[in-house]
């Protein structure tokens, strides 16, 4: 018998005692139904993903094919499809390097002079869009960007519309207007992620100490050389940390593309219209293997920058 | 407290730095002012600006509409049952993982954050290809629980941040003066977490309401209001009653958000400093 002073009554104290005296048993039981969850339904579909990755579409009957071979892989290879994943790293690449360089300016302000009131406005005035409907953002853009739209008419009431119509005939970026242009589709991949990667940022930025700053100055260094060697520096973690979120939700969204751009496809896409219209989700499941893989080098990249002491 | 960069900023910022913050404002934000001044647009043919005049109108038809309410209470009902699920499964993950060190603890913080740092397509066509391979027709439910996985991490972040500024010696306490574990929960820890929960909640109901990615991968012929919304961006076939309908998205996301943000503003603080 254990000589404690309190002695169990109910049965809930005593399971209460047991679970006290014994962590690896709450923990096991806090554990147990989410692991369970995640465990079962979430790795079992990305297992079950994989596995239908190396299966077959029979072409006659349309049913899939429980064989496993590398059939999938060896198309992935084929140029259209190369040229869908390149164009979908460019774009994620593009929109992230856009992000950081809008970010770095609201975020320094908002970790180095915003205060009170100011500060809690700028905080909701990012958090705001970052939780805020997708679809009625994207929505926003398809209004902005149209043809009799509020950007073409600005441009024309300050007289440059020669400058939209420049860019729009430039090849790669443009197209007929700016909602068919991937111009257009970057824009709004830019607008739509950018939250995501000041808030990192700012966070990142609050950590740095003031006397850094004031030390830098007092060493002698322009508030130029200061941005570029101290704050710069240690707002790393956090640019890495956004910039996760920026190329992994670039890369994944099939439904910017859909609605704002020309035709070519982006790796969501494909990945949709093969499930969907095609019916051939042994080919879409390898599809999606490729952002996996792409994200997985890119998050052991960003681990190394140390994004994940700043999420 | 050491001094922080915030405490040191006496000199004020330069004017270039003051106008790229507020042009970002800007930027974040005229695509949802212009989104309400749409919807008292009296076009109805383009997306023409300036609009050529203004009505409330178009509000009166957009209520009037079945398939608006339908999907309303559809998206509304998936998002109850998610963050139910949701708010257990991230209550009971933080109160493992949030001041204990085991080996594993990483690979299942991983594993809780994964479904929202992986694109949704993936996130998607993994359930897709699930329910496909054990012959799960699609259904009001598989759209829950594809929402409720990626729900999980939001009520958990919200709980982790708040159960580790909750001082371990108010447990030991409770603890001393005869309380049980189940007592010490309800009476000690559930009054400090209670907002965080709330907070987390709110975000996973908003989250979960406007999801549209997983949902298109994970639904029959169930049309949620953010399907809906998206057969409108594809095919525009009732432009006022979009525009009154993003409108309306806007109000009812706002309010959650909000609110979590008053809830938790704390918690952001002491993980700033």
């Amino acid at each position: 018998m254990p000589s404690s002073i309190h002695t169990p009554h109910s049965l809930l104290d005593r399971l209460s005692d047991l679970l006290y005296q014994r962590k690896g048993l709450m923990l096991a039981v806090l554990l147990t139904p989410p692991l369970l969850w995640f465990g079962v339904i979430y790795l079992g579909s990305l297992l079950s993903l994989l596995a239908n990755s190396f299966f077959r579409l029979d072409d006659f009957t349309g049913q899939v094919v429980k064989e496993l071979g590398f059939g999938n892989f060896i198309t992935l290879f084929e140029p259209a499809n190369v040229d869908v994943a390149v164009r979908s790293i460019t774009m994620a690449l593009a929109v992230t390097l856009a992000a950081a360089v809008l970010a770095l300016p609201i975020a320094y302000y908002m970790a180095r002079y915003a205060r009170g009131p100011q500060k809690a406005l700028l905080y909701v005035a990012v958090m705001l869009p970052l939780w805020s409907s997708y679809l009625v953002r994207l929505y926003a853009w398809k209004l902005l960007l149209a043809k009799e739209g509020a950007i073409s008419w600005a441009l024309q009431q300050v007289h440059m519309q020669w400058l939209l119509d420049a860019l729009l005939a430039t090849p790669w970026i443009g197209g007929n207007s700016l909602s068919f242009s991937p111009m257009g589709t970057f824009m709004v991949f830019l607008y739509m992620w950018l939250p995501f990667m000041i808030l990192p940022i700012q966070a990142a930025m609050e950590r740095i100490p003031g006397s850094f700053i004031e030390a830098s100055a007092d060493l002698g260094a322009a508030p130029g050389a200061t941005f570029k060697h101290v704050v710069l520096p240690l707002a790393m973690p956090g640019i890495a940390a956004g910039s996760i979120f920026t190329f992994s939700l670039t890369l994944g969204d099939y439904i910017i593309p859909q609605v704002i751009g020309n035709s070519t496809m982006y790796i969501g896409q494909v990945v949709f219209k093969q499930q969907g219209v095609a019916g051939n989700l042994p080919f879409a499941a390898a599809f999606s293997l490729v952002p996996i893989i792409v994200i997985a080098v890119y998050l052991w990249l960003a681990k190394r920058k140390g994004a994940f002491d700043a999420i | 407290m050491p001094s922080s960069l915030a405490n040191s900023g006496r000199l004020g910022a330069s004017l270039p730095l003051k106008l790229a913050t507020w042009a970002v404002v800007l930027f974040l934000h005229v695509p949802l002012m212009l989104i309400i001044l749409y919807a008292f647009s009296a076009d109805d043919k383009s997306y023409v600006f300036p609009p050529p005049g203004l009505t409330t109108k178009w509000f009166a038809v957009a209520l009037a509409r079945d398939d608006v309410w339908a999907a309303i209470k559809m998206s509304a009902e998936i998002a109850l049952y998610a963050t139910a699920i949701a708010l257990v499964l991230g209550a009971l993950a933080a109160g493992a993982l949030a001041r204990t060190q085991f080996f594993g603890r990483e690979a299942i913080n991983l594993l809780l954050i994964l479904p929202i740092a992986l694109p949704g397509v993936v996130t998607g066509i993994a359930l897709r290809s699930a329910y496909h391979t054990l012959e799960i027709p699609f259904s009001f439910w598989t759209i829950v629980i594809g929402h409720a996985t990626f729900c999980v991490v939001v009520v958990y972040n919200n709980a982790v941040a708040r159960l580790r500024r909750i001082s371990p010696s108010l447990v030991e306490a409770s603890m001393d003066l005869g309380a049980n574990v189940f007592q010490t929960f309800r009476y000690v820890l559930l009054p400090q977490l209670g907002t965080a929960l709330l907070a987390g909640g709110l975000l996973a109901f908003a989250l979960s309401f406007d999801e549209v990615i997983v949902t298109t991968f994970t639904a029959g012929q169930q049309t949620t209001l953010p399907i809906w919304m998206l057969q409108e961006l594809i095919r525009p076939r009732q432009r006022p009653v979009t525009n009154v309908v993003a409108v309306f998205i806007i109000a009812l996301t706002f309010i959650p958000i909000i609110a979590a943000y008053w809830l938790t503003r704390s918690d952001e603080d002491s993980q700033n400093r």
